[in-house]
């Protein structure tokens, strides 16, 4: 990472440091042998929430430390490194770029301070079908002469099993023909919430949200059709080139973890990374993750400095994490060889992830289709 | 005047450099590109206002910026080289020297300022910043490409010279330079790497005659280089008897440096690659490439093409801006040889039937100049140590991976 402040460097130092202590794959694999609903331990979003990670990128007067995504990053990418698991990047990123993205000052003031502290787990409800597509919106939401009546339902919510309010994406029907998406705040008790815990191959807590004619009050929407599509636009923004940061940290360990065989394991007389094949693998692998490290950290910071070409950059780092990630766990196995494909190692761990974040937020082939969109062709 | 001594006031710098440049640059040279100065094959003679500014550059040793003022160079600090740079790029003007100079700038004087003796600093590198001094290397040979130590070209002691004995290939611009940096063998009954040594030997003598390659794509800057008594002063040897290889190799990672920025194989074919396309392809009525899986591709290249950038980028940057030879040059390399190469691919495959052209008048200028830029790329893979090499050195220098089979 280029030129790091001493800040930065420390909130690295700190996230490393942790990561590798206090929440090392054993940690992942007894919640999944424990098969906690959740998707996460308590212990460690408390953990979370007492190193300020939670209000990483709250702004100040919101109770957060209102530091930039660059930072972020740092932390996520370790997280990444050892799957941790926790609802941090859908709430304390997603769910807070939501809220800072919209809704009204009352909104931030009551919302974002409980994001900020760990207190409210607030999650984004987008998707709809088996592929990511947030341009085809079905859930509909109409305003009536009292409020909002929310109806649909909405697939693959992350942490949507512990979260406690949902922001969700409809499209707003205003009976006199304007149409266009907008964000509604909805709690998980309010009646006609209904949700099951969706079981992925990466155990963490997903679930599967119906509104069935969901009554709200005006202000519960964050984004009118006015608003509602930038909106959108620039929470996705955050929250892929967020998600990026992690995949990184996790194919970056899964590259550690190879080279590590490489120069361990014994064959034919002598270490197996004296082959050249794959030693031109290893090379091949090495580069490809020093672009992707290039990609990731660029659009992290064209965010933080809101450059034109940001959503450009988000959508190369999404491609080349996507790219990476799915070759490198794929070699992950394919190198360690038989021992890969037991459970009892964690090879399985980094690959199943792998697949669920290569599919988040759209994967590989949509975010090159959305490169070429950008770059008018 | 030193200019480090105002390295705290670069706007000073900058205006300085400006104020010059309007008394010095002869404006007429500023759309002429390169041809004033020899054009690529560097076969023409200098001459006029080109010569002129050469000199004018020369003389303040803004050629080569950095180098050792006392020398010939321009005695500036890197943010300095910037502005000078940037200034110069703004009015238009070219610094000419590296092209004249051959492998001089670029790799031959960096080698002799780390390694040469205070004589062969003076004797060698004002040559080289006054761009009147070409240097090639001699490095390859019929039987040493890839396994560049099995080199056997040989040097003998002979009273107060050498006497060298061979045949070098690939020797770029050998039959128009003036000095030579030779590998040669100076002691066969060693291990092959610990009997290499580096000489530096005039090219017009008696004992050396060049041979023009002609390659797929036609004329080459490349020659053959044969080596029959040929002389070289005691004086001329670069590093310790017997070190060539580790100086030899050094001069490669200035090299490899030089070379990591992907160029267009052909400069000719302006405008956006998708652009382009579409000229050729068409569009659809949304405006997307009409050949779907011809736009996922060129897609892929632009996206790899920009992370490229982003990872020069970064890697200068994390380098506090001192982009020093480094390991990451390897890597570097091989992204650049892929996305000079695809870019070649992708638009001779769009070009079609027009990208089939070698001269005459049914296709453009820009046509037949793409078909031989696209040719001559494909030696981008292999030359500078090739794609497999640069794997090599990936694995081992920074994977720390055991040695592949190395014999000798």
């Amino acid at each position: 990472m280029a030129a790091l402040s001493e800040e930065q460097q420390m909130i690295k130092d700190q996230a490393s440091a942790w990561v590798r202590e206090q929440a090392p794959v054993s940690t992942f694999r007894a919640m999944r042998d424990q098969g906690l609903a959740q998707g996460f331990f308590s212990e460690t979003w408390q953990a979370m929430i007492e190193m300020g990670w939670t209000g990483l990128v709250v702004p100040e007067p919101y109770g957060g430390a209102g530091l930039g995504y660059q930072t972020l990053g740092l932390v996520l990418e370790q997280l990444g490194r050892n799957l941790v698991a926790s609802p941090l990047y859908a709430s304390s990123v997603v769910g807070a770029a939501a809220l800072m993205h919209s809704g009204s000052e009352d909104q931030k003031q009551s919302l974002l301070p409980k994001i900020a502290d760990g207190s409210r787990l607030v999650v984004l409800a987008l998707e709809e079908g088996p592929r990511h597509n947030p341009s085809q919106i079905k859930c509909r939401a109409e305003l009536t002469s009292s409020g909002v009546r929310l109806s649909g339902t909405k697939q693959f919510v992350m942490e949507g099993s512990a979260a406690t309010d949902f922001v969700v994406v409809a499209n707003v029907d205003h009976g006199a023909g304007e149409q266009g998406v907008g964000l509604f705040l909805v709690a998980c008790d309010a009646p006609g919430v209904h949700r099951h815990a969706v079981k992925t191959m990466d155990s963490r807590g997903y679930a599967s949200v119906t509104f069935d004619g969901v009554t709200l009050d005006v202000d519960a929407m964050l984004a009118g059709p006015d608003t509602g599509k930038a909106v959108l636009e620039a929470v996705l923004s955050v929250a892929t080139a967020a998600l990026a940061a992690e995949m990184l940290g996790t194919a970056a360990a899964a590259f550690d973890m190879t080279l590590d065989y490489l120069k361990t394991r014994k064959q034919f007389g002598q270490v197996i990374g004296g082959f050249q094949a794959l030693g031109h693998r290893a090379a091949g692998l090495y580069a490809e993750m020093e672009l992707t490290r290039s990609c990731v950290e660029a659009a992290l910071t064209a965010l933080d400095q809101g450059s034109q070409d940001a959503q450009e950059l988000v959508a190369l780092a999404k491609c080349k994490a996507s790219e990476f990630l799915h070759e490198m766990s794929s070699q992950l196995i394919q190198i360690h060889g038989g021992i890969g494909m037991t459970d009892e190692f964690d090879a399985g761990f980094y690959l199943k992830r792998a697949r669920v974040l290569e599919n988040a937020l759209g994967n590989a082939a949509y975010h090159r289709d959305r490169y070429a969109k950008l770059l008018d062709f | 005047m030193n200019m480090t001594d105002q390295a705290g006031n670069l706007d000073t710098f900058r205006a300085e450099v400006a104020e010059w440049l309007q008394g010095n640059f002869p404006e007429n040279l500023k759309s002429q590109g390169i041809a004033p100065f020899g054009g690529v094959e560097g076969d023409r003679v200098v001459e006029g206002e080109a010569a002129l500014w050469r000199d004018r550059l020369a003389s303040r040793g803004w050629g080569t910026p950095t180098w050792p003022a006392e020398l010939g160079g321009g005695g500036l600090n890197h943010q300095e080289a910037k502005v000078l740079s940037e200034e110069m790029h703004r009015v238009g003007a070219i610094n000419p020297i590296p092209l004249l100079a051959g492998m001089g700038v670029t790799m031959v004087g960096p080698t002799i300022l780390e390694y040469g003796t205070e004589d062969q600093k003076q004797r060698h590198i004002p040559g080289i910043c006054s761009g009147k001094v070409r240097w090639c290397l001699g490095y390859s040979e019929p039987n040493a490409g890839s396994d560049l130590a099995s080199l056997a070209t040989k040097a003998e002691e002979n009273g107060d010279h050498w006497l060298i004995n061979g045949q070098k290939v690939w020797t770029s611009g050998a039959d128009i330079s003036q000095w030579c940096g030779a590998l040669v063998r100076t002691d066969s009954s060693v291990k092959k790497r610990d009997g290499i040594s580096f000489l530096m030997l005039e090219m017009d003598q008696p004992g050396v005659e060049t041979r023009p390659i002609k390659l797929i794509a036609g004329a080459s800057p490349f020659c053959e280089t044969f080596f029959n008594d040929a002389r070289a002063e005691k004086d001329d040897l670069l590093g310790a008897l017997n070190d060539g290889w580790s100086v030899g190799k050094r001069l490669l990672q200035y090299e490899r440096a030089s070379q990591t920025g992907a160029r267009p194989t052909s400069n000719k074919v302006s405008g956006s690659l998708q652009s382009l396309a579409k000229s050729y392809v068409g569009e659809t009525e949304t405006g997307e490439l009409a050949d779907a899986d011809l736009r996922v591709r060129i897609a892929d290249h632009l996206m790899h093409t920009r992370a490229h950038g982003l990872t020069i980028a970064r890697i200068t940057a994390e380098a506090k801006g001192n982009p020093e030879v480094s390991a990451a040059a390897s890597i570097l390399k091989n992204s650049a040889t892929r996305v000079s190469q695809e870019r070649a691919e992708l638009t001779l495959e769009f070009m079609g039937h027009q990208g089939l052209g070698w001269e005459g008048d049914d296709f453009s200028e820009d046509e037949i100049e793409h078909v031989r830029g696209w040719l001559g790329g494909k030696a981008i893979s292999i030359y500078g140590g090739s794609f497999e090499i640069q794997n090599n050195i990936i694995a081992k220098n920074i994977l720390g991976l055991p040695e592949t089979t190395q014999k000798g």
